[in-house]
């Protein structure tokens, strides 16, 4: 066994050999040195990722010591990005590092193109305007942008690119669509084959609860039109009716586990599960109106949404069961017609693909049929994420103020939002005086005056100019005095590496908004502005 | 180096005036020299969150932390125990991870333990003005509860005795998702009132694995569980051993290759023989950050706390939800008494019988001892023959109606308090 699969097993067991892959691929860029920085690298570095490349100007301050695990004292008065970087380099032997000694900002100045050469940048404990141009050139470049700050005891986080599309959503609680109430013919067959009366009585035990089901709504619309049941009444009469074919022993019928598991999943044949709200979207995109620039993902869905249309809104089967108290002969024999449908439905999809690509001009054969069993296996939950860019974010013409409005109101959002603002208010602070509040300690009744009239003019240019942030939370922001804590820059760094291995693995699902982090209540909220 | 500069973002929580701060909150430079100098806290456990715990409870300023943990460092601890090296597989995980510390950060001191956590008195945990879990089992966190739990006492009026809480803060992960919780014993819930929030391990009938395998994991089960017995009997299985674990996988395969079931694979094998949990740095680093955070918290209210239940979720989005658990009022390890009724005219080895064979109270009771207030009921030990004739005495004559005994036993890590009510007098006491 690889040396390496070992070391990474635990990870392995989330995102698989191609996640891993995927990771030992990527080129991060991080902007920032700083603490949020190191213990964002820290964790990538730890995972595996191909190599990292600091960018940053700063020489290690006495304070560093303070908040920075990846430094010692024999760095101080060193460039901090050369230091952290040694560091780093310490965690992986896998992992390649580079340091670039230039202040982000003068960076992004004066070369743009620096950006090209990564997967993605993260950039750390940038003010407002900076975050700004960055997004604008990882925009031109296609880059997904993760910008993250550590505030006193409040966090950020912001991602930021034009689309991101997941086919390994891995949703905790999946929804199986075992078919039962629109059964195709082989499997109707293969119900209708297992005849209860004159199997034994092991036998009779052990016919997996999936066969009962389909004989049970079987007997049922002969009796009752092709109707499923729909009311409680119905319902319990189904049961009772499942309950009611359990053998007697004695004249005593007896508690059969596979009876009691029809009985307890009824469920999934009175409600097969719907279609998602994201799911409906995607194949209502209008992307799925295919361009010869299409990439896989569109030609993917279009295909599907034929798939869909054709079959009356039904998605492929997926091809897998869960467990059923059954004999083993039976609940293969039952898995193997899952599969068998499975592979037919990837097979009608992949033609479909074939001819899509063909009509836009490309080679047919350009996705292979793994990429669509991939996509099938996974139709259920796939998603796709957009961003607008921070420009829209911020300007008062663009600015969702409803739904600033709206988490300014709420009382579970109402304090996070007004942290929201007071984070862009310190910024605004900032390049009016050149300090951040709270950064003296004999100024601090002053800058809290100066912060409230700041936030105010915030919250005018974001369209909740009556909304009120309480003095309590303007208080807090300012004894903060941009201080950046270690535990804070470690759960920031936590979150923003998570969400980066999300990006490059392009598994489960990254955050779609703005995560305001809340370290005095932990809370955190996702605002949609 | 230890001065004011280093600290500069620290002080800034400690020596200023706050308005969201927990009670009691006085901004002082202080404070800090109480944590560098003073305060103890103890880290149990130096894997994936211990190692982030003693990273991040050195860095908000603790200067004397002590770590236990009877783990050694394996390969595969190395993807998140960022303390860890390849050179290290092998050694003590707290005492590697105690030394890294040290020479990373100036000024703290880690003391190692390199042992068990029920190796341990009572005297070792008293020391500490709070308790943080980094672990991955039900039974230590069980253990560790008892712990805390065993130092609070409750005054007559069964308000607990605030000077008696042994704050506890406890971390958990699994993939993207997990939790950080504060456990004030008699104030906030302990693990014991919330034992629900652990979900049992599924386990697999024996008759399934023997003869209706259906599963990859039933294969393997069948191997590890009945194959090893029947063909290497008296050789003790070890999931260390790779020779053990490749066996089971070969057997296994073997097995689902006769039934005609797909997916034995030796990753499975391990996952499912081990019961491994899946874990990442980053979820680590987000959980054991915020559970050093609340113990910062607790020692120096500079801001306010979690109350008490704060679970994470990273699989979609990012996702937080922080609860308010309620206590169990009859938990037996926390209440101020668990009820229990008996009939007065009982005799004192009744009632011996009763608890043991009761099925709450009797799962860590064995030969308990039972005194009520000062006064020693039945004691086993020296104090045995000079208690014995109490055993023969009804319960009524010893112990007043909705009177309290306290029960020891080998088995229980603190004292449990037992509440009696007489079934037969009922009526009288209401």
């Amino acid at each position: 066994m690889k040396a390496s699969a070992k070391k990474y097993d635990r990870q392995l067991r989330i995102w698989g050999a191609h996640g891993q892959t995927a990771l030992e691929t990527a080129r991060v860029c991080v902007l920032g040195s700083a603490c949020t920085a190191t213990e964002t690298l820290k964790n990538l570095v730890l995972g595996g990722i191909a190599s990292f490349t600091v960018v940053d100007d700063a020489k290690v301050h006495a304070s560093d010591l303070g908040n920075n695990f990846l430094l010692d004292s024999s760095a101080l008065g060193k460039n901090r990005a050369a230091a952290v970087t040694d560091f780093l380099l310490e965690l992986n032997e896998n992992v390649a590092g580079s340091y670039v000694e230039e202040s982000p900002a003068h960076l992004l100045a004066s070369n743009p193109r620096f950006f090209a050469d990564f997967q993605l940048i993260l950039a750390t404990q940038m003010t407002e305007g900076a975050q700004v141009d960055l997004d604008q050139i990882c925009r031109e470049l296609q880059k997904p942008l993760i910008c993250i700050r550590s505030y006193g005891l409040v966090g950020y986080l912001r991602a930021s690119l034009r689309e991101h599309t997941v086919i390994e959503s891995k949703p905790e609680n999946t929804l199986e669509d075992l078919r039962l109430h629109k059964p195709w013919p082989k499997l109707k067959e293969y119900a209708a084959s297992i005849d209860l009366q004159s199997i034994d009585d092991i036998t009779h035990k052990h016919v997996p609860y999936g066969i009962l089901l389909l004989k049970a709504v079987e007997l049922w619309q002969n009796e009752h039109g092709s109707t499923l049941p729909a009311t409680a009444n119905d319902k319990a009469a189904f049961r009772a009716m499942l309950k009611s074919w359990q053998r007697l022993v004695d004249g005593v019928p007896v508690e059969a586990e596979n009876f009691g598991e029809a009985i307890s999943n009824a469920h999934k044949l009175f409600c097969p599960p719907s279609i998602s709200p994201e799911l409906n979207q995607i194949l209502e995109d209008e992307r799925t109106n295919l361009t010869p620039d299409s990439t896989e993902f569109w030609v993917l869905a279009a295909a599907l949404k034929q798939f869909f249309t054709e079959n009356n809104g039904q998605l492929p089967v997926e091809g897998s069961i869960p467990d059923m108290t059954s004999t083993t002969d039976m609940y293969l024999q039952l898995q193997r017609l899952y599969r068998d449908q499975a592979d037919a439905d990837i097979t009608t999809v992949e033609t479909h693909v074939q001819a899509l690509l063909k009509s836009i001009g490309r080679n047919p054969a350009s996705i292979p049929r793994t990429s669509v069993a991939a996509f099938v296996k996974n139709a259920r939950n796939l998603r796709v994420v957009r961003y607008r860019t921070l420009k829209e974010e911020l300007q008062l013409d663009t600015v969702r103020s409803d739904a600033l409005r709206q988490a300014l109101a709420a009382e579970d959002t109402q304090a996070n939002a007004s942290l929201y603002l007071l984070l862009r208010a310190v910024d605004r602070f900032h390049s009016t005086y050149n300090r951040f509040p709270g950064t003296f300690d004999g100024e601090l009744e002053e800058d809290v005056a100066l912060l409230k009239a700041t936030v105010a003019s915030v919250s005018a240019d974001s369209g909740v100019g009556t909304a009120a942030v309480s003095d309590d939370l303007i208080e807090e922001i300012v004894r903060f005095g941009a201080s950046e804590l270690h535990v804070v820059a470690a759960i920031m760094g936590g979150i923003a590496a998570q969400e980066t291995i999300k990006f490059i693995t392009r598994q489960f699902v990254p955050v779609g908004g703005t995560l305001i982090y809340n370290a005095m209540a932990s809370t955190t909220s996702v605002l949609r502005v | 180096m230890n001065g004011a500069d280093r600290w500069a973002d620290l002080n800034k929580l400690l020596t200023r005036p706050g308005k969201i701060t927990g009670p009691g909150f006085e901004p002082d430079p202080a404070l800090l020299d109480f944590l560098q100098n003073d305060a103890r806290v103890l880290c149990v456990g130096a894997g994936g969150l211990g190692c982030e715990l003693l990273k991040d409870l050195a860095l908000q300023g603790f200067g004397n932390i002590d770590v236990i943990d009877m783990d050694t460092i394996d390969v595969s601890n190395l993807n998140r125990q960022f303390l860890f090296r390849m050179k290290d597989v092998g050694k003590s995980k707290a005492e590697v991870a105690a030394e890294r510390i040290m020479q990373r950060v100036e000024g703290v001191t880690v003391t190692p333990h390199f042992c068990r956590i029920e190796e341990k008195p009572m005297e070792f945990y008293e020391q500490f003005h709070i308790l943080v879990l980094g672990l991955d089992s039900l039974e230590a966190r069980r253990f560790m509860n008892q712990v805390a739990c065993s130092f609070l006492e409750y005054d007559d009026e069964g308000n607990p005795d605030m000077s008696t809480i042994k704050p506890m803060v406890d971390g958990g992960t699994e993939g993207l998702k997990g939790h950080a919780r504060v456990i004030l014993p008699g104030v906030t819930p302990c693990f014991e009132c919330t034992l629900w929030l652990f979900p049992p391990q599924t386990k697999f009938p024996l008759c399934t694995l023997a003869e209706t395998p259906r599963s990859p994991a039933h294969c393997i089960e069948y191997a590890h569980l009945i194959q090893w017995q029947q063909e290497r009997a008296g050789d003790e299985f070890d999931t260390d051993n790779e020779e053990h674990m490749r066996w089971v996988y070969e057997k296994a395969l073997k097995r689902a290759e006769h039934f005609g079931i797909q997916g034995v694979t030796w990753q499975l094998t391990g996952g499912v023989v081990k019961n491994i949990i899946p874990a990442i740095a980053s979820t680590n680093a987000i959980i054991a950050a915020a559970c050093a955070l609340e113990t910062l918290k607790l020692i120096t209210m500079c801001s306010t706390g979690i109350n008490n239940y704060m679970m994470y979720v990273g699989a979609d989005g990012v996702y937080t939800h922080t609860v308010a658990y309620e206590r169990d009022p009859a938990c037996t390890v926390c209440s101020s008494s668990v009820p229990f009724e008996v009939a007065s005219t009982d005799a004192l080895q009744q009632v011996i019988d009763a608890l043991v064979a009761d099925k709450t109270l009797g799962a860590n009771l064995s030969a308990p001892s039972i005194s009520h207030g000062a006064e020693n009921l039945y004691m086993r030990g020296v104090l045995e023959e000079a208690t014995h004739e109490n055993l023969s005495k009804p319960i009524g004559e010893l112990v007043e109606a909705g009177g309290v005994i306290q029960v020891n036993d080998k088995k229980l890590v603190s004292t449990m308090r037992v509440k009696l009510k007489y079934s037969d007098l009922a009526s009288m006491q209401q």
